[in-house]
């Protein structure tokens, strides 16, 4: 067990980091599985209308950390979260704090497309649905017609809203499920791997569509393909073995990592 | 004879195996490098083969000769003999002795699954022989229409509406009692309890559902009737000794652990993705299980709905002990009414004759105790095709 009281230094302050409003503060956040140290003293300071990636071996934690900042871990059993993770200055693990209302505001996409099943439109109009945001039959369709536009879904299901989400390609799903997350307006959306389970056509178009909707949220993205984080992300943070090993600008951080660890793994020398 | 013959067979077969395999190993130890198939299935071959002959050959002799016959266990010997010798020709080096045996396993199953598949046939046509010949006594109209059912008095009358209205309404009050507590404790079991409580619970609902049904019968006649009725005279309500109420609730508990074990399983088969990705929209527990869960398990649900409905009508002792004799045409469920089981008890115990219309009029009710659960098992079928939602 890792007591030492060392915290990741950010030091290195991004420059993109200096010309955003910050979205995410959190500090010394650890977090445990039981037993299990998974995040040590983490520290870190994410940007608003930005990408920011995740990357690092499996079982470094990034999806960990990801997960703590909407609360998922809650569903958890023997899951257990301290530190201060500050979203707009807001700490999300405040007793009053309404873990419904959070996740309303973080949106979440996860490794595998999981659809409900349920039509294409209900799919969409799920959250909405739940958080009584529209306030009328139209006012519904609005909203699930333009998250599915956003999610340059719309084209090819405006044919068949009614038919199941649950029989669309994979890619489609995946963007059915950005669609569904984008429908209640949220302010961050974390993405697990998003692509991981898509072929690299499919994948594709998942990150034309971050990168055409990064200017209206905070992206936070977990993935192991390398070339997705340079490709899509502004920010990119190096997790290893729970601990943040160096956060920066994702053209510095692929051309001159500061920690040896970090340059090994982008080599691909582990992991 | 019978123990000589089986014990000739086995014999055969053991024998047809290693002869098989050593004639094949034999092949390969004389340098037949690439044989087809690996020793092992030669041996079984033979072996199936010497069974097969040697079986078929003492089944027909018993069907002719019977089985105390010397013939028999001599036909064994002879064909299992014959058998293994034909095949030990057949064994070289490029002989397929893998597949043949493989088609010959296929064969087994196929003539396993079609015991089940024959012997329901021949259930469901003799019960139609005797409905048929009990129609001709009676005239189906007044069979299936006649509102009024006594078989033992002159004239008889075999009127069936009666009967269903009085299966009908106890299944409904079972399924009334049953539904909401199965399903609402399945929701507990899959989704609220912690893992040690679910350990506990499921276990002891399962134990309800292994109590004998004379058991909940009586318990049902000596302890719930007369509950119902001193309840209800308390209200001033008329109440039969012997209640739908009293049958049908006692039902309700027997069909619980049946709908709540089913419906348990459905809701855990929900891909835990599904509820992740509800939660993380901000759904609550409650608002996930309505909207995700219970959706996505329903076909599920309703298939165990259906099949505790089946178990419902074909039920017979608790009815027999708590319902009555009566053939009201009553839906108060108060009253003493009778099912279509509880007659077909009555009819067939005893000696009887099996030529009068009395004892027929039971083959015709068990074949529209047969067709019923038939068409709802069919309801069931097409209703899980219909909203099946797939998931993964």
């Amino acid at each position: 067990m890792d007591a030492s009281p060392q915290k990741s230094t950010l030091s290195n302050s991004p420059r993109i980091l200096a010309a955003r409003d910050t979205k995410i503060v959190a500090s010394d956040v650890n977090v445990y599985y039981g037993e299990k140290h998974a995040i040590k003293h983490l520290s870190i300071d994410i940007p608003d209308r930005a990408v920011s990636a995740f990357i690092g071996p499996s079982g470094c934690g990034k999806s960990t950390f990801l997960r703590s900042i909407n609360r998922m871990n809650d569903t958890i059993d023997g899951c257990r979260v301290t530190g201060d993770i500050l979203v707009d200055g807001k700490n999300i693990y405040d007793r009053d704090l309404d873990v419904v209302q959070l996740r309303a505001r973080v949106g979440m996409v996860f490794q595998k497309p999981n659809p409900f099943p349920k039509s294409i439109f209900e799919n969409v109009a799920y959250g909405p649905r739940i958080h009584g945001i529209a306030k009328s039959k139209t006012d519904l369709e609005e909203i699930v017609v333009g998250s599915l536009k956003k999610a340059s879904l719309f084209e090819e299901v405006k044919d068949r809203l009614d038919h199941p989400g649950t029989g669309l390609s994979g890619g489609q799903q995946q963007r059915l499920c950005i669609a569904r997350a984008i429908a209640v307006n949220p302010e961050i959306i974390l993405m697990d791997e998003p692509c991981s389970a898509l072929d690299p056509i499919a994948s594709a178009r998942i990150e034309e569509l971050i990168d055409e909707i990064r200017q209206n949220y905070c992206i936070i993205i977990v993935t192991h393909s390398m070339q997705q984080a340079a490709r899509v992300s502004q920010l990119t943070a190096f997790f290893h073995l729970g601990d943040l090993v160096e956060f920066g600008d994702t053209d510095d951080m692929f051309t001159t990592p500061q920690d040896k660890r970090t340059q090994d793994y982008i080599t691909g020398r582990f992991g | 004879m019978t123990a000589w013959t089986l014990l000739i067979i086995a014999a055969l077969t053991a024998i047809g195996f290693f002869v098989g395999q050593a004639r094949a190993q034999g092949l390969r130890n004389a340098g037949a490098a690439s044989l087809h198939s690996l020793p092992a299935y030669h041996g079984l071959l033979m072996a199936s083969m010497a069974l097969a002959a040697a079986g078929i050959a003492t089944l027909a002799v018993a069907l002719v000769a019977g089985s105390d016959s010397m013939i028999m266990p001599a036909a064994a010997a002879l064909l299992g003999t014959g058998a293994i010798a034909a095949s030990h020709r057949l064994i070289t080096r490029d002989f397929r002795a893998r597949n043949r045996f493989e088609h010959f396993v296929k064969l087994v199953l196929i003539a396993c699954s079609g015991v089940a598949v024959l012997t329901t046939i021949g259930i469901v046509f003799s019960v139609l022989f005797e409905t048929l010949a009990f129609f001709g006594e009676v005239s189906p109209i007044e069979f299936l229409f006649g509102t009024h059912w006594s078989p033992t008095s002159t004239p008889a009358s075999f009127g069936l509406i009666p009967l269903l209205v009085g299966t009908l309404l106890i299944t409904f009050i079972a399924v009334l009692v049953a539904g909401p507590l199965g399903l609402l404790s399945a929701i507990y079991m899959a989704e609220y309890s912690s893992k040690k409580m679910r350990g506990v619970l499921k276990p002891l609902l399962e134990i309800l559902a292994g109590v004998p049904t004379v058991v909940l019968g009586f318990f049902a006649a000596l302890t719930v009737a007369p509950l119902i009725r001193n309840t209800g005279e308390g209200f001033g309500l008329i109440v039969a000794s012997e209640s739908a109420l009293a049958a049908g609730l006692v039902m309700g508990m027997m069909i619980v652990p049946l709908i709540s074990s089913l419906s348990d399983d459905i809701i855990n088969a929900v891909p835990q993705s599904l509820r992740d990705g509800s939660y993380a929209m901000g759904a609550t527990k409650s608002e996930t299980i309505k909207r995700v869960v219970l959706p996505a398990a329903l076909p599920g649900i309703v298939s165990a709905f259906m099949l505790a409905i089946s178990r419902a009508i074909g039920e017979t002792m608790i009815v027999v002990m708590a319902a009555g004799l009566a053939a009201n045409l009553s839906f108060n469920p108060l009253a003493a009414v009778t099912t279509i089981t509880v007659q077909i008890a009555t009819l067939l115990v005893g000696d009887q004759e099996f030529d009068s219309a009395k004892t027929l009029s039971a083959f015709a009710l068990g074949f529209v105790l047969f067709c019923f659960t038939l068409v709802l098992n069919y309801i069931a079928l097409r209703i899980v095709q219909r909203y099946r939602e797939q998931y993964d």
